[in-house]
């Protein structure tokens, strides 16, 4: 399973802020997106804003990157401390 | 460069905390201290809770780095940051940043800097609720620009 983390208004929209998912090969996140899209048009497309930044494992990446089981993929929108 | 970074789920007392840092310094001649609080009122009324969301570990990480860049940068005997997580009632503590020096410019200079880290960098998520239900809050144009000043900085970083 690899772990998926909706952070702020993405959260809302995920209906949770964590969900796991099985992939039975690796995907990129790209493709993760895709598979979330199909399930759910309004997250897929919030996932895609420009604004959204994808953490993996800790670290920013792009959405060629490619997530397997095991992995924590973060959902990041604009963020607001403070 | 001493520092001291805290997430705190619990609200904390600025006062007492500005006071333990001051206690630990040995070389500074200023202290500049910031207090953030949950303002009672929003565009949409009264705000009855403030809720802070981070992402334990990376969010931490992303301080320390933020506070490797200060050391560079200013000469800072210490530094505190304190930053509150969960939900929080108006007046509460949100932030509590404290900068220790030689002199005022840099204790000045780094605290203003690790604020606009903090209000528009950092990753925290903040949501307002008030009468008309819960909403997600970005930061305005002038944070951003705010923190963008430091990018052009002819001190570099």
């Amino acid at each position: 399973m690899a772990k998926l983390l909706f952070f702020g208004r993405l959260g809302d929209l995920a209906g949770g802020i964590e969900r796991s998912v099985g992939l039975s090969e690796p995907h990129s996140v790209a493709a993760l997106i895709g598979v979330l899209e199909a399930g759910d048009r309004l997250l897929g497309s919030a996932l895609l804003e420009d604004r959204v930044r994808y953490a993996l494992n800790g670290t920013i990446v792009d959405r060629d990157a490619m997530v397997a089981d095991g992995d924590e993929l973060a959902f990041l929108p604009p963020v607001s401390g403070g | 460069m001493l520092r001291r970074v805290t997430i705190a789920a619990a609200p904390f007392d600025p006062e007492a905390d500005i006071a333990a840092f001051r206690k630990t310094l040995i070389d500074s001649g200023a202290i500049v201290t910031f207090t953030g609080q949950v303002r009672p009122s929003s565009s949409d009324g009264s705000v009855t809770t403030l809720s802070l969301q981070h992402y334990p570990g990376m969010t931490e990480r992303g301080i320390e780095a933020m506070l490797d860049q200060v050391a560079e940068r200013w000469p800072l005997e210490a530094v505190l940051v304190i930053h509150r997580v969960g939900d929080m009632r108006p007046h509460d503590p949100i932030v509590l940043v404290a900068t220790a020096s030689a002199h005022r410019r840099a204790a000045f200079e780094a605290a203003d800097y690790l604020m606009d880290y903090l209000k528009s960098r950092a990753l925290f998520w903040k949501s307002e609720t008030s009468a008309s239900g819960r909403a997600w809050i970005e930061p305005r144009d002038e944070d951003y620009a705010d923190a963008a000043r430091w990018d052009a900085y002819p001190g570099g970083g």
